[in-house]
């Protein structure tokens, strides 16, 4: 049987979802025995194939983040919003608050400890959103695994479901978004 | 004469008087609500405990109790109506549950677990709200503000000081401060008021201290909206039910 083909990615995020995930420890040997990894930070891939799920981690903040969705959306049947980054903007969209100019005036020039102050300008660096977003604003999204980071347990629930072809749910005890 | 009314079936009495949130309550029956609270004053603003009483949509926190009504309430048309009002709460705010002091012990957010809630749906509307931390041990943070007046009614009508109101229309409403300069500050509100400690959400918080009990150990963490509103009498029958 072929193995069921996962991709994953952090955008605007800070990889605590994808360490959640990694708390299913041994588990993960049970897993493998049904899921490979194609496009994730665990294998390195950079562009995902033709993948059965995707999960995305983080919310949009810069334009990379937009082309790295796209290309999940169009390459995952199933794709998961993992964490309050993807489906609320989560602690990236407290700079919502502020004008963009102000976050980088901030950080680049007047922050404390800032030598040769300058705002980072160079084609390899995405250009930044005016404001982070949900995923869910961009591209369909197929399920929702709401936390801060969803714990470890609800990762099993939600992808032995889809691995045994039942629809995803989470039990009320797992469903948090702290 | 002995009144009843009868909520999904269930046969509830009530006293002349009584709404039928006032009933449903008293009779151990969950009606998911926001703005309500028993010692004050309904206000009937959030919707979210409409029922249907002989077909038409009421809010039960306002609607009289009167013999012989027959109430739908935990029905799947009526929760999905409620999901997507308090998906419309959350989107309307700034609600990071994740960075919020009152994570765990918010009202808003049991309710949302309560009812399944996944997403928000609806696209963000980040709006820019100001924040009150003039004052020494209250602080005002309006982006979590879900204008339930909950805080208006208790200053007013308990506290005797009508410290606060809400102002403004549409998406401009926000909770004013009545006081010289409109900070907190100015005003004759303490710390011991119940319109400081009466707040669903983490719109108004005590400073000073926090994340006293973790994250995990907090009051919805360990036990369901439902089952903290109808309190611990109703305990030991619900525990038996958990998922
Ligand atoms: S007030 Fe409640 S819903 Fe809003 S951010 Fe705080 S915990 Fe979340
Ligand atoms: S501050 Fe709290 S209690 Fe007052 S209206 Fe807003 S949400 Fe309700
Ligand atoms: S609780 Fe009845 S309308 Fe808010």
């Amino acid at each position: 049987m072929n193995k069921i083909r996962i991709a994953t990615t952090s955008l605007a995020g800070c990889f605590g979802c994808h360490m959640s995930f990694l708390d299913i420890d041994e588990r993960i040997f049970e897993l493998l025995e049904h899921i490979e990894f194609n496009r994730s930070p665990l294998t390195d891939i950079k562009h995902c194939d033709i993948c059965d799920i995707g999960l995305v981690e983080g919310g949009l903040c810069n334009a990379d983040n937009i082309h790295v969705l796209k290309e999940f959306r169009a390459n995952c049947k199933v794709l998961i919003a993992v964490g309050a980054c993807s489906i609320n903007g989560g602690v990236p969209a407290m700079r919502n608050h502020h004008q963009l100019a102000e976050c980088l005036a901030e950080s680049y020039l007047n922050g404390i400890g800032v030598e040769n102050p300058q705002i980072p300008n160079d084609v390899e660096v995405p250009l930044l959103l005016n404001k982070v977003h949900p995923i869910h604003e961009v591209v369909k999204i197929d399920y929702y695994l709401p936390g801060c980071p969803p714990p470890a347990d609800a990762f099993m629930k939600v992808l032995g479901d889809l691995i045994e072809g039942r629809e995803p749910s989470l039990p009320k005890t797992m469903l948090r978004y702290d | 004469m002995s009144q009843s009314i009868s909520i999904d079936d269930i046969e509830v009495p009530f006293e002349s008087g009584q709404t039928i949130m006032d009933a449903a309550l008293a009779a151990g029956i969950y009606i998911p609500h926001l703005c309500h609270n028993p010692c004050l004053k309904p206000h009937g603003s959030c919707k979210l405990c409409s029922v249907e009483v002989n077909g038409r949509s009421v809010s039960s926190c306002t609607t009289k109790a009167e013999d012989g009504q027959e109430i739908i309430n935990n029905s799947e048309k009526l929760n999905k109506a409620r999901l997507t009002i308090t998906q419309m709460l959350f989107i309307e705010g700034n609600h990071l549950c994740p960075t919020c002091e009152k994570t765990g012990h918010c009202t808003l957010q049991a309710v949302a677990y309560h009812l399944g809630m996944l997403d928000g749906h609806f696209p963000q509307f980040y709006p820019k709200r100001e924040v009150d931390a003039s004052h020494p041990s209250i602080m005002l943070d309006r982006d979590r503000c879900i204008l339930c007046e909950l805080c208006v009614r208790a200053s007013r009508d308990m506290d005797g000081k009508n410290v606060f109101a809400i102002s403004g229309r549409g998406t401009d409403s926000h909770l004013s401060v009545n006081s010289p300069t409109g900070k907190l500050v100015d005003s004759n509100i303490d710390k011991d008021d119940l319109a400081v400690h009466i707040c669903p959400v983490g719109a108004i918080l005590i400073k000073e201290h926090g994340y006293e009990i973790p994250i995990g150990c907090r009051t919805f963490d360990l036990r369901s909206i439902a089952e903290i509103d109808l309190g611990d009498v109703k305990l030991s029958e619900k525990s038996q039910h958990n998922e």
